[in-house]
């Protein structure tokens, strides 16, 4: 085993400190060392994007990402999108447009689609399903996915309207 | 007497949550705060990992196995090879299809990446380093990889273990690579029938090797309670009781002391449905270090070595008369199940329900053959998303009516109008046995072509064909047989196929509902509820239900091939009959009247004629355990066992149309109508996510899935760089509909509808595509149709000139 290497960065708002072996992933340093199972592991080759995590305000697929990358980074899993417990928009819109079936891809989705309306706040229905072209599912067959999207970011676009 | 609050019918039944409603899912509370339970999620104290040394090779002796340099990786605690497993007995492994399968290669691999060894250590980068250092020599023998070849007088001969067998499970064979042949139907009147016909067509028709790939691949923890000798495995499996059954026999541990726990399980599709070498290795490791052993694959090693499906090599054939009305059908198939007889079929059918190859149509005689064979490749053969083997038939039967069609020059539409089953025909006893339930297969279509200006598309295709442009319709008119099964005719080592739904109502009435299903993305947790709500007039927000877990669920045989809803859905509806029936003397007891002056309504017993008396189910759950007649046992709860007197037969009806780049073979699906009738609707919203969902598996496997191997037996490509999961921008958009023609046979009349679309959308896809070469006289295309394949066809007809 490798010389353990120091980590520091904040997770969901919280500050984390670790050693861990440099070759760590950042998915496995989310799973295993945090106890963040949220994010998926679903073909370590970074295609499917189950593992999906927001690092410094970008998706990256924390399979392909060593821990020591994230060193001094903000991190956001989708443990951290109920915001004071409250649920995100896109995480009551999946729900209501039955946008998830087995649920494995829904979390690397839904921390994908939070950033895709950071970038893109009122995307055309091309643009949501360019925007999560790198997250695979398998149960849904997409549509409602994009419904879903859909719906959140006209949410968002009427709470934005109305402050 | 009770509550009644001044709410009408109407609002009592949608406070119901019942039958019909489209409610959203209670699963998904977890799901979206990535709170969801799936068997890596799972930590026990102590837990290690193991993983497996895997064959270079798809055809070697093993020479030896050198673990020391491995053993000595700091973190490695133990290599256990066949060697170790033997004494145990656990080195092989009976299958669901009577075969031995190895769980660690003995003496020689079969097929590439296959288990040679099993490296456990304290975490999952030791284990890595303990693979790597693992060294195995081995001695190259020739390889086996076309079937084709598989029963020649020359070939290699692969599984030297059952050679001199004459029998490998299911029934007589005839070379040492053969594993089984199996017929049915009448061959002196199909021969006849071919014979006296005005027109024939044969086609050969390949179904291309492929694989499920759930987005979760398989895994376990293994857990020996050396205390109390209780095995406990967490897994990836969609039958829990049949795996507790299967490592019962081949463990030879006390049932009772086995317990399987599936957690949430991340997509199934047939994958996860036999038992693997890495269930059996940790729990084999568990019980050598005493702490519980984590095994989870690698999507290269699910790709590789899990169950694959398809690999059917199919001869059809059709005779019919001068107007296309079929007189005969006639099919050959040659069936590669890989290394090992894995396939996971009802034990009686081999080539599961191939012989639903007739369709939707009125086939007076028929005749079909098809023998497995060994190939040194990965072992399985398994239902991808489809009942068994009848995405296999659907396609067959669905591309012989077009190439028919095509042949005698009539519109593809109107031959399924001539040959269709009529609705007044039904119960239809097929040529080749089965009894379909109900249908009605022309208002199906008629709907689905006024959908879509069916007439239009071929007047704008006529059109487009004139100026060298190339656009397909497609239509697919099938029939699948879901709900397996009747025990008379299927079982799993054994087992009858029935299965299971205990219900325990709460006093304050509320309930929790078990079955012997697992769900694995289809919402049991959402969508049993809404029956028994039905039922018994309980909001279905008030009923938990729950799956599997051996120790707390009524035995089941699990969730593959559309049975849940045939086969646990009636066991839950019978359940709550008996409540409901219990419920009604309890009532009468309340109401002080006889149990024959009540009638019920929605959520409560009211008395004849006196509708203000009444008493509600609420009242009646407390009554149960408070205030009963004189001599009735307290308690309000029941298992039912539902073994079902047939299967259920969903049908559908799509259409796809596709344009095609001339210049580059690329398909564009313009549109694609897809109208499901499943019997009585459950939840419109789940039925219609899964229909989106088959198709899109319909649409990877038509347009680009498939397992390739070189002449060495090299797998090409398992992983998602090579294997094609389209992504939601190649992903059509989809059109669902439908008509309601319930099963007359199932207590609420629902069918399965899982897998209709895959089976339905295979064709359909394929159908178009071919449809727009059809005027340039080509008969099929092979499946996948990727670009670079359909500009080969482009380019061998000169159209890109």
């Amino acid at each position: 085993m490798a010389e353990k290497t120091k980590i520091s960065l904040t997770v969901n708002g919280n500050a984390v400190e670790a050693e861990i072996e440099p070759r760590t992933l950042l998915i496995h340093f989310l799973r295993e060392h945090l106890n963040l199972t949220g994010a998926h592991i679903g073909c370590e080759t970074s295609h499917c994007g189950a593992c999906t995590v927001d690092l410094d305000g970008r998706s990256v697929k924390s399979c392909t990402v060593f821990a020591v990358q994230a060193n001094g980074g903000e991190l956001l899993t989708v443990e951290g999108m109920a915001a004071g417990g409250e649920l995100h928009p896109l995480q009551q819109a999946f729900v209501d447009q039955h946008g998830l079936q087995c649920g494995y891809c829904t979390p690397g989705m839904l921390v994908r689609a939070y950033r895709l309306l950071q970038e893109t706040p009122n995307p055309t229905d091309d643009e949501i399903r360019w925007g999560l072209s790198g997250n695979l599912c398998r149960c849904t067959g997409y549509q409602n996915i994009v419904k879903a999207v859909r719906q959140a970011a006209d949410e968002l676009g009427q709470k934005e309207a109305a402050e | 007497m009770s509550d009644i609050k001044e709410m009408s019918l109407e609002e009592r039944e949608a406070t119901l949550g019942g039958i019909g409603s489209a409610r959203k899912r209670k699963e998904d509370a977890r799901f979206i705060r990535g709170q969801g339970n799936y068997v890596d999620d799972i930590k026990l104290p102590g837990m290690v990992f193991g993983d497996f040394v895997r064959s270079a090779y798809a055809h070697a002796k093993i020479k030896s196995i050198d673990t020391e340099a491995a053993l000595a990786v700091p973190g490695v605690m133990a290599v256990i090879t066949a060697k170790d497993l033997e004494p145990l007995g656990l080195h092989w492994m009976p299958t669901l299809a009577g075969d031995v399968a190895a769980v660690l290669a003995d003496k020689k691999v079969h097929f590439q990446n296959q288990e040679v060894a099993f490296v456990v250590g304290a975490d999952r980068y030791a284990v890595s380093d303990g693979v790597q250092a693992v060294d195995v020599d081995y001695d190259e023998l020739p390889v086996l990889v076309d079937p084709r070849k598989a029963l020649d007088a020359d070939a290699p001969i692969l599984r030297e273990d059952v050679q001199e067998k004459d029998n490998v499970g299911q029934g007589l064979r005839r070379h040492p690579n053969h594993i089984f042949h199996w017929e049915v139907g009448d061959k002196t009147a199909t021969d006849a029938a071919f014979a006296a016909a005005a027109v024939t067509i044969k086609e050969e028709i390949g179904y291309p090797r492929n694989h499920p790939s759930p987005m979760e691949t398989c895994g376990c923890v293994a857990s020996m309670d050396a205390t109390n000798g209780v095995l406990t495995v967490y897994g990836t499996f969609q039958a829990p009781h049949v795996i507790r059954t299967v490592v019962s026999l081949i463990t030879g541990l006390s049932e009772n002391n086995i317990r399987i726990v599936s957690p949430d399980v991340g997509g199934g599709f047939g994958n996860k449905v036999g038992a693997y070498p890495g269930y059996i290795c940790a729990a084999a490791a568990s019980i050598v270090t005493g702490l519980p052993v984590k095994w989870i694959e690698s999507r290269m090693d699910n790709l590789s070595t899990t169950a694959f499906a398809r690999d059917y090599h199919m001869t059809g054939e059709l005779a019919a008369d001068e107007s296309g009305k079929i007189t005969a059908i006639r099919a050959n198939v040659l069936a590669d199940h890989g290394a090992f007889n894995t396939h996971a079929q009802p034990m009686k059918w081999p080539a599961g329900f191939f012989n639903i190859v007739t369709g939707s149509y009125d086939v007076p005689v028929g005749h079909v053959e098809v023998d497995g064979v060994y190939t040194n490749k990965a072992p399985g053969g398994v239902a991808y998303r489809c009942s068994f083997r009848v995405t296999e038939a659907a396609y067959l039967i669905e591309r012989l009516i077009d190439a028919l069609a095509q042949k005698i020059g009539v519109d593809k539409a109107e031959i399924r109008f001539r040959n269709f089953i009529q609705p007044e025909q039904f119960p239809y006893d097929s040529c080749l046995g089965w009894e379909y339930d109900s249908g009605d297969y022309p208002t199906a279509l008629k709907k689905a072509l006024e959908a879509v200006d069916y007439e239009g598309l071929r007047r704008e295709q006529k059109e487009k064909a004139a100026k060298g442009e190339l656009m397909g319709i497609g239509i697919a008119t099938f029939t699948e047989i879901v709900g397996a099964g009747p025990t008379r005719n299927c079982d799993i080592v054994g087992l009858g196929m029935f299965d299971s739904c205990e219900i325990r109502v709460h006093p304050t009435g509320s309930a929790i509902v078990r079955l012997g299903t697992k769900s694995q993305g289809q919402g049991h947790e959402t969508t049993f509820a809404q029956i028994v709500a039905t039922e018994i007039g309980l909001p279905s927000d008030a009923i938990t239900v729950e799956e599997g877990d051996t120790d707390t669920a009524p035995y089941g045989l699990g969730t593959y091939g559309s049975r849940s809803t045939p086969v646990a859905g009636a066991a839950c509806a019978i359940a709550a009959r008996k409540i409901r029936a219990k419920a009604q003397k309890i009532a009468a007891h309340l109401l002080e009247v006889g149990e024959g002056d009540l009638e019920w309504e929605v959520d409560r017993f009211r008395v004849k004629g006196l509708p203000e008396r009444a008493a509600t189910m609420k009242d009646i759950c407390m009554a149960a355990y408070s205030n009963l007649p004189e001599g009735m046992e307290p308690g309000l709860e029941t298992t039912s066992y539902y073994d079902p007197p047939n299967f259920t037969y969903p049908f559908g009806a799509y259409v796809c149309v596709v344009d095609i780049d001339r210049f580059t073979g690329e398909i564009k699906v313009r549109r694609f109508y897809a109208l499901d009738d499943c019997g009585t609707r459950i939840n419109p919203m789940v039925i219609e996510g899964q229909v989106h969902g088959g198709l899109a598996e319909a649409f990877a496997i038509a347009m680009g899935q498939e397992i390739v191997f070189d002449e060495l037996g090299n797998v090409m490509g398992a992983s998602f760089l090579d294997y094609f999961i389209p992504t939601t921008v190649e992903t059509p958009v989809w059109e669902t509909d439908h008509t309601v023609t319930p099963s007359p046979h199932h207590p609420i009349g629902a069918k399965g509808v899982g897998e209709s679309p895959n089976v339905g959308g295979v064709p359909a896809f394929t159908n178009a595509v071919v449809d727009a070469f059809a005027q340039h006289g080509v008969m099929h295309m092979p499946m996948p149709h990727t670009a670079w394949r359909v500009w080969q066809t482009i380019d061998e007809l000169g159209l890109n000139k």
